[in-house]
C-alpha cells in the first residue's frame, strides 16, 4: 500500500507542530523518520495511523482519502515506544486481540485465532512463550510481542514509534537487523521513528529527516550523507565542521584569509565540511591552527584543533588524519578540505 | 580468631531503642483510647442486656424499616456514583479540556464542606419555599423528607469517593493501552471492557466500598432532608440518634453495633484485597 502525504499541517494549540508537510511513501518501502526531540516526526507517524488527526492537508492510502478515516478504519499495524502490551492478558491473548474484537460477520472461529496466533509466534520467534504475561518478558521480547499483535490485523501499513528505544544497544543492533529481514520477507510498508541516525541509515530504504516540524531532506542513506541538502542535515547527520566563510572573486575566505579551495559567488556563507574529508597540506592558503588534542579511533586518528587567525577567537575543529602523519600535541598543523558545502547567507 | 562481637553496628535511620518503644507505646495506647475502646463499647452496651434484647432490637419494626431504608438508599447511591465517578474521572484523565481544574476542585466540594450544608442545599433547592419545590410537589412528586431526598443526599456526600480513588490511577496509566486497543480495530465499548476496566478494576473496587460504608453510614446531610419520620424516612444512623434520644442505650447500640460492623467488614474486604494484589492495590494497581 502506497501512502501520500498532501501539504499537512498539524497544530496544537496554536503551536504548529507540523507545518505543511508533503511525502509520498510507495508500496513496500522501510521508512525512517529521523529528527531531534520536537522535530514533529511521532506526530506525523500518528498522523498516519489516525490517531491524531490534522489541522490541515490530506493523506491518501493508495488512491483512498483517510483524512478522515478513524483509526480503526485505516487499518494499520502500530507498535507504540512503550509497546502499549495489554498486562492482564497473556502473549496469546494480546496478540488474539485484534482479531478477538473483529464484528462477527468477519471474525475467526476461536480455532482460527489459536492457529493465526502461533504462525505469528513463530515469525516472531516466540513459540512457547503463549502463557506468559508481559511482565515476563524480556524488553526484546515484549517489542516483537506488540509487533505480532499488530501484524495479526493483516495491517495496510505497519508504523512502529521509536521502535527500539527502550532496548539496551545489543539487543538493538540485533532486533534492527531481525527488523530488516521481517520486511524484506512480508513486504509490508512500513514507517519507524527514530532519533538514532545509526538505526535510520542502516535500517530504511529512505530517510526523512525532520526538524521543527519540517521535512527538511527525503533520501537515501548516502543521499543525506554525501549530499546534505540543508545546514541543518549537515550538522545533524553524522560529525560535521561549520566554518562561516566569505565567498570573494571565486576563492573562499575565512576570517579575511584565502583556504586555496574555489567556489563560484559573492558573499557571506556557512562552510561544512566532513572530519573525513579534510587533506593535510603545506600550502601558505590553508587552514591552520594549533592541535590541543589527539585519540586513535579504530582505523584513524582524530585531531582537534584551534584554528584561528591573528586576531580572531579560535574555532576548535576535528579532523581524522592518517596514523602515519606527524601529528604532535601543540604542533601547528594546515590542511584544506577536499570535499565541502557552502550555504550561502 | 576474635570476633568483633562487642561492636554493634546500628542503621542511621534507626532510632534509639528507647524512642522506638516510646513511639510505638504512644501510637498504640492512642489507637487503644480513640479508636478500639469506642468500638468495644459499642458492643459492650448493645450485649449489656444479653442476647434477647439485642436481638429484639434488631427485628423491631422501625429497625428493620431503618435497615431497609438504608440499604435501599445505599443500592440506589452507590450504582450511580460509581457510574459519575467512572464518567469524570475517565473525562480528567483521559482528556484535555477547558475547565478541568475547576472540575477536579468541584468533585472534592462534598469533602470540604460540611454535611449539614449538603443537606441543606437541597432544602434550599426543593423546600415549600423554593422554586423547583411546588412544582413537584403539584406533580404528586415529594423529594424533601422522602426517599428521593435522602438518595440525592447521600450521591451528593459520597460522590468523590470512586472518582478521587480513580484519577490518579488513570492519570498514571496514560491512553497508550486505549490507543493500542483503537488501533488494533477496536471499538470505544471494546476497549473500555477489554482494555480500560481490567486495568482500574482493583481501584474501582476500593472507590466502591469507600462509598458504600459512607453512603450506609451518612448522618449529617441525611438529617436535614429526611425529617426522621420513624418507619419512613429514618435510615440506620438516624434511628440511632432517636433511639438514644429516648434513653433506649440497648436498642441504640444495638443497631450501632451493624454499622460498626459494616466498618470491620469494609476494612477486612479492604485488607484481603491489599494482601492479594500487593500494596498497590489500595492505589488500584496490581
Amino acid at each position: 500500500m502506497d501512502v501520500k502525504i498532501n501539504n499537512i499541517r498539524k497544530e496544537f494549540g496554536r503551536f504548529p507542530a507540523l507545518n505543511d508537510v508533503s511525502l509520498k511513501i510507495a508500496s513496500g518501502e522501510l521508512i525512517a523518520l529521523l529528527g531531534p526531540s520536537g522535530s514533529g516526526k511521532t506526530t506525523l507517524l500518528r498522523l498516519i495511523a489516525g490517531l491524531d488527526f490534522p489541522t490541515a492537508g490530506q493523506i491518501f492510502f493508495g488512491d483512498e482519502d483517510a483524512s478522515h478515516h478513524s483509526v480503526q478504519e485505516r487499518n494499520v499495524g502500530f507498535v507504540f515506544q512503550s509497546y502499549a502490551l495489554f498486562r492482564h492478558m497473556t502473549v496469546a491473548e494480546n496478540i488474539g486481540f485484534g482479531l478477538k474484537v473483529r464484528p462477527a460477520s468477519t471474525r475467526p472461529a476461536k480455532a482460527e485465532i489459536r492457529r493465526r496466533v502461533s504462525e505469528l509466534l513463530d515469525m516472531v520467534q516466540l513459540s512457547g512463550l503463549e502463557k506468559r504475561y508481559p511482565n515476563q518478558l524480556s524488553g526484546g521480547q515484549r517489542q516483537r510481542v506488540a509487533l505480532a499483535r499488530a501484524m495479526a490485523i493483516e495491517p495496510r501499513i505497519l508504523l512502529l514509534d521509536e521502535p527500539f528505544g527502550a532496548l539496551d544497544a545489543k539487543v538493538r543492533k540485533e532486533l534492527r537487523r531481525w527488523l530488516r529481514e521481517f520486511h524484506d520477507r512480508t513486504g509490508h510498508t512500513t514507517v519507524f521513528v527514530t532519533h538514532d541516525q545509526e538505526e535510520a541509515l542502516e535500517l530504511a530504504d529512505r530517510v526523512v529527516v525532520m526538524s521543527q516540524g519540517k521535512i527538511e531532506q527525503v533520501g537515501s542513506a548516502d543521499d543525506v550523507y554525501d549530499r546534505p541538502s540543508s545546514p541543518f542535515v549537515f550538522s545533524f547527520i553524522g560529525e560535521s565542521t561549520q566554518l562561516p566563510v566569505e565567498l570573494k572573486s571565486g576563492t573562499v575566505l575565512f576570517q579575511g584569509e584565502p583556504l586555496g579551495i574555489t567556489e563560484a559567488g559573492e558573499g557571506p556563507g556557512q562552510m561544512f565540511f566532513r572530519p573525513e574529508d579534510v587533506e593535510l597540506s603545506q600550502a601558505y592558503d590553508a587552514l591552520s591552527g594549533k592541535v590541543t588534542a589527539c585519540r586513535r579511533l579504530a582505523g584513524t586518528r582524530i585531531a582537534e584543533i584551534d584554528i584561528a587567525n591573528h586576531g580572531h577567537a579560535p574555532y576548535h575543529v576535528e579532523i581524522e588524519v592518517p596514523l602515519h602523519a606527524p601529528v604532535e600535541l601543540g604542533s601547528d598543523i594546515r590542511f584544506r578540505p577536499t570535499r565541502w558545502k557552502i550555504f550561502r547567507g | 580468631m576474635s570476633e568483633p562481637s562487642h561492636i554493634k553496628f546500628r542503621n542511621p535511620a534507626d532510632e534509639r531503642p528507647l524512642a522506638k518503644v516510646l513511639l510505638i507505646a504512644l501510637s498504640l495506647a492512642f489507637l487503644v483510647f480513640f479508636l478500639f475502646l469506642p468500638l468495644v463499647s459499642v458492643f459492650v452496651e448493645a450485649f449489656r442486656k444479653g442476647w434477647e434484647e439485642y436481638y429484639e432490637a434488631l427485628v423491631e419494626p422501625d429497625a428493620v424499616a431503618a435497615i431497609r431504608l438504608t440499604l435501599t438508599v445505599a443500592a440506589i447511591a452507590v450504582p450511580l456514583n460509581l457510574l459519575f465517578g467512572l464518567c469524570a474521572a475517565w473525562a480528567i484523565a483521559k482528556f484535555e479540556f477547558r475547565g478541568k481544574s475547576f472540575l477536579i476542585t468541584l468533585i472534592d466540594l462534598p469533602f470540604s464542606i460540611s454535611p449539614v450544608i449538603s443537606g441543606l442545599v437541597y432544602v434550599l433547592l426543593f423546600g415549600s419555599n423554593s422554586v423547583l419545590g411546588p412544582i413537584l410537589k403539584s406533580h404528586g412528586i415529594e423529594i424533601l423528607f422522602a426517599v428521593p431526598g435522602i438518595v440525592l443526599a447521600t450521591i451528593f456526600v459520597t460522590f468523590p469517593f470512586v472518582a478521587r480513588e480513580l484519577i490518579p490511577l488513570m492519570q498514571d496509566q496514560g491512553t497508550g493501552d486505549e490507543e493500542a486497543a483503537l488501533s488494533l480495530g477496536a471499538s470505544g465499548w471494546q476497549t473500555f471492557w477489554f482494555v480500560t476496566l481490567p486495568n482500574i478494576k482493583w481501584g474501582l473496587l476500593y472507590g466502591v466500598l469507600l462509598c458504600n460504608a459512607r453512603a450506609m453510614g451518612e448522618f449529617g446531610a441525611v438529617s436535614v432532608v429526611s425529617g426522621h419520620i420513624r418507619g419512613l424516612t429514618n435510615t440506620m444512623p438516624l434511628h440511632v440518634e432517636i433511639l438514644y434520644n429516648e434513653y433506649n442505650f440497648v436498642a441504640a447500640f444495638a443497631v450501632a453495633s451493624l454499622l460498626a460492623l459494616l466498618a470491620l467488614v469494609t476494612l477486612a474486604l479492604k485488607t484481603i484485597l491489599e494482601l492479594r494484589f500487593g500494596a498497590g492495590a489500595a492505589g488500584g494497581r496490581h
